[in-house]
């Protein structure tokens, strides 16, 4: 641990010396046998340790926090999971027909549909965990200020209860492929790789998000905007293609762009996924882990006082 | 034998209170915070340290230590730091300053019920808040029907929590919580809620937790009742300082004479300008012997014109059980009204209280609507006194809460 301790302030009118004199010195009298502490609870300053240890001790209620968000999700609705699978089918029925009809936008030879529905499995994938994943300290409010348990463990369940709804929808695009007689690859065997991408920039962008909106609750509402800019700051309804070639280095910066590209790649075959964007991604999002996580853990002591 | 189970060195914690603005502290924007940053920026560099808040201890350097097995009371008035010892002690905060050690693993229970989930059935939830409890999966399952069936909830076990009434929810939450198997055990005030007997049944468990598995439990109550019957030593908290450690009868005997009203001193708010409570010779006082008169008197201006006024003085002991009443309903045979100041004084005559602490409490009401009750008015010392004139002093405590007048007769069985 990386905590220092600070002098204990002495203050000149401790009005504990007179009462605590006495019991003082019955513990002189009494032998003790002082152990070595099991805890020792200390002010710590500055950064943190991960503490990646203690994290994987609390591995069981990572896993009921993920059981209970997921079957939270859809207690007392009449479709229940189906609105998984209809919310991003409408959604992308309509885009296909505002941008693949009546925009034209290209598709890099795919049918519009097909090609944003691959584009959406992706990009809501991302969006939903990390919007979920930011607004779960606030919602969680009660369990953040009366237990103690690396709070980490909030958002990082809705990474993976989002992991549901991914697979419903995951689900939906194969039997898209099928509908558009696209064939499978080998190619979706990289498919894991790039979800693992999307996971890690979600969580890193969510640990952020997560613990600004414990002190700022302006996160809240700056959050679904943010989440919207940024859909159409990725190539979820465009083709990467259509950016001109001389921006695509500062285009390929917003992580997102190399994962959906990615994952356009590995399910239809084509993009313009290029080594270097991919390295970019890989970068981004690791950076976004990293610092979301050194935040996260550097203000996460002051959680229980604020929120 | 006396291995030490926690011990705790000038734990202090402190809160910024902000006096710029509304004042709120958590609550501040990001906007705020990007304005004022400049302002902020050169206040740094300039070292000028003078900030606009003002830190307020909420604790402030007690030191402790507490053995294995030990049953300690927390007390004190709201405000006094309790909590917030807790609250360090399992780690939800961090203390400004000072150490704590802490030998063994640490269960705590400082709201009934966190983390549950209304959405949720009553099986999950005992999962899901063990969990977050600390327990592992096995743990949860192996106690699982031991929880239940101390819960009495075995036929809701498949609703969802939202549709328990509340006493079921506390009595889940508690019963999950006292399975727990921690060495040291942190409760705070779980015994507000609940009714008489699941209170009872929570306090015998907390006592068998205690003295027969030997376990260290630090109990925060205002229940003077329970601290008193489960707690070895109490600690006295007064605005975050250490005020008693030791005794539980003294702390307790300590903890209500701070809350008194001095002798000096009367009570006073916008319906009582002025209660003083005096004695037989028409002096402020607090203190009475015992069989002596007293005689309460109140300055009353209603709020509004009360024209059926129903006035009560309750004199409570120190478990906060009401041991009398002193009421216009039976005690004044004409009617009367309020509806301008007026001076009420009720005098008691021989108050026949053994020794001790008591507290004065009072209601107002007109006809059935309540105007106002105050739980804690004064606190009235009854002094020992020759009061059977047989030149031996009553006792307090075990003896009751009244003196009798009775005659005793001792005469031989076969005699006239």
């Amino acid at each position: 641990m990386s905590s220092v301790s600070i002098l204990a302030l002495v203050s000149p009118e401790s009005s504990s010396a007179v009462a605590y004199a006495e019991s003082e010195s019955i513990s002189a009298v009494t032998p003790r046998r002082h152990l070595v502490p099991t805890l020792r609870i200390r002010p710590t300053k500055g950064w943190a340790a991960l503490n990646l240890r203690e994290l994987w001790s609390y591995r069981d209620l990572l896993w009921i926090l993920v059981e209970r968000s997921i079957k939270v999700a859809h207690k007392q609705t009449a479709l229940g999971v189906a609105w998984v699978a209809l919310q991003p089918l409408i959604a992308a029925i309509i885009l296909a027909v505002i941008f693949g009809h009546v925009a034209g936008l290209p598709s890099d030879g795919a049918p519009y549909l097909l090609f944003v529905f691959c584009g959406l499995t992706a990009w809501n994938y991302f969006s939903q965990a990390m919007q979920r994943a930011s607004n779960s300290l606030v919602n969680n409010a009660q369990l953040v200020s009366k237990v103690y348990f690396p709070k980490m463990l909030i958002p990082l369940s809705h990474i993976f209860a989002a992991l549901i709804d991914f697979s419903v929808m995951l689900i939906m695009l194969f039997i898209f492929m099928a509908v558009y007689r696209v064939p499978p690859t080998l190619r979706l065997a990289a498919l894991p790789g790039f979800l693992f991408l999307m996971a890690m920039a979600a969580t890193g962008v969510a640990l952020w998000f997560s613990a600004l909106s414990v002190r700022y609750r302006d996160c809240n509402y700056a959050l679904p905007f943010f989440a919207q800019i940024w859909m159409y700051a990725s190539p979820v309804v465009y083709p990467m293609s259509i950016v001109s070639p001389r921006w695509q280095p500062l285009f390929a910066l917003n992580p997102a762009v190399g994962f959906i590209e990615g994952f356009r790649w590995a399910i239809l075959g084509r993009g313009a996924l290029t080594l270097p964007v991919l390295c970019l991604t890989i970068i981004m999002s690791l950076l976004a882990l990293f610092s979301g996580a050194f935040f996260f853990r550097r203000v996460e002591r002051d959680f229980a006082d604020i929120i | 034998m006396s291995d030490i189970a926690l011990s705790a060195e000038n734990l202090s914690k402190s809160f910024k209170i902000a006096h710029e603005r509304n004042g709120l502290v958590g609550h501040r924007t990001l906007y705020d915070d990007l304005v004022s940053l400049p302002r902020r920026l050169v206040a740094r560099l300039r070292r000028t340290g003078k900030s606009t808040s003002e830190t307020f201890w909420a604790l402030k350097d007690v030191s402790l230590e507490i053995e294995k097995g030990e049953v300690v009371g927390i007390i004190g008035p709201n405000g006094a730091g309790k909590s917030t010892l807790l609250k360090i002690l399992t780690r939800i905060t961090e203390p400004t300053s000072g150490t704590a050690d802490i030998y063994g693993r640490v269960g705590a229970l400082l709201e009934v019920g966190t983390g549950f989930h209304p959405d949720l059935t009553g099986r999950e939830n005992v999962f899901m808040n063990g969990a977050i409890l600390g327990m592992s999966r096995t743990e949860i399952k192996s106690k699982f029907d031991e929880i239940v069936a101390f819960a009495e909830i075995e036929k809701f076990l498949d609703t969802p929590v939202k549709r328990y009434s509340s006493g079921m929810y506390v009595r889940l939450a508690f019963a999950v919580a006292a399975h727990l198997e921690p060495e040291i055990l942190l409760v705070d005030e779980v015994l507000a809620v609940g009714d008489a007997g699941f209170q009872k049944k929570c306090l015998g468990k907390m006592d068998e937790v205690s003295h027969r598995e030997g376990r260290t439990v630090l109990f925060v109550s205002h229940n003077m009742a329970a601290i008193r019957s489960l707690c070895g030593r109490a600690l006295l908290l007064q605005s975050g300082r250490m005020s008693f450690l030791g005794e539980t009868d003294t702390a307790i005997e300590q903890y209500l004479r701070g809350k008194r009203v001095n002798g000096s001193d009367f009570y006073s708010d916008e319906i009582i300008n002025k209660l003083e409570i005096l004695n037989i010779r028409g002096e402020r006082s607090i203190s009475f012997g015992a069989g002596e008169s007293i005689t309460i008197s109140a300055i009353l201006s209603p709020p509004y014109p009360l024209y059926h006024p129903r006035l009560g003085f309750g004199i409570l002991n120190s478990y906060s059980e009401r041991l009398t009443t002193l009421h216009t309903d039976f005690q004044l045979k004409n009617g009367w009204k309020l509806d301008s100041e007026t001076q009420v004084r009720v005098h008691w005559r021989d108050c026949k209280l053994c020794p001790g602490t008591y507290k004065l409490m009072a209601a107002l009401y007109d006809a059935n609507q309540k105007v106002r009750v105050w739980d804690d008015l004064a606190t009235i010392t009854i002094e020992a006194s020759d009061y059977f004139l047989t030149g031996k002093l009553p006792k307090t405590g075990p003896q009751g809460w009244f003196l009798s007048d009775a005659e005793w007769e001792m005469t031989s069985p076969r005699g006239v």
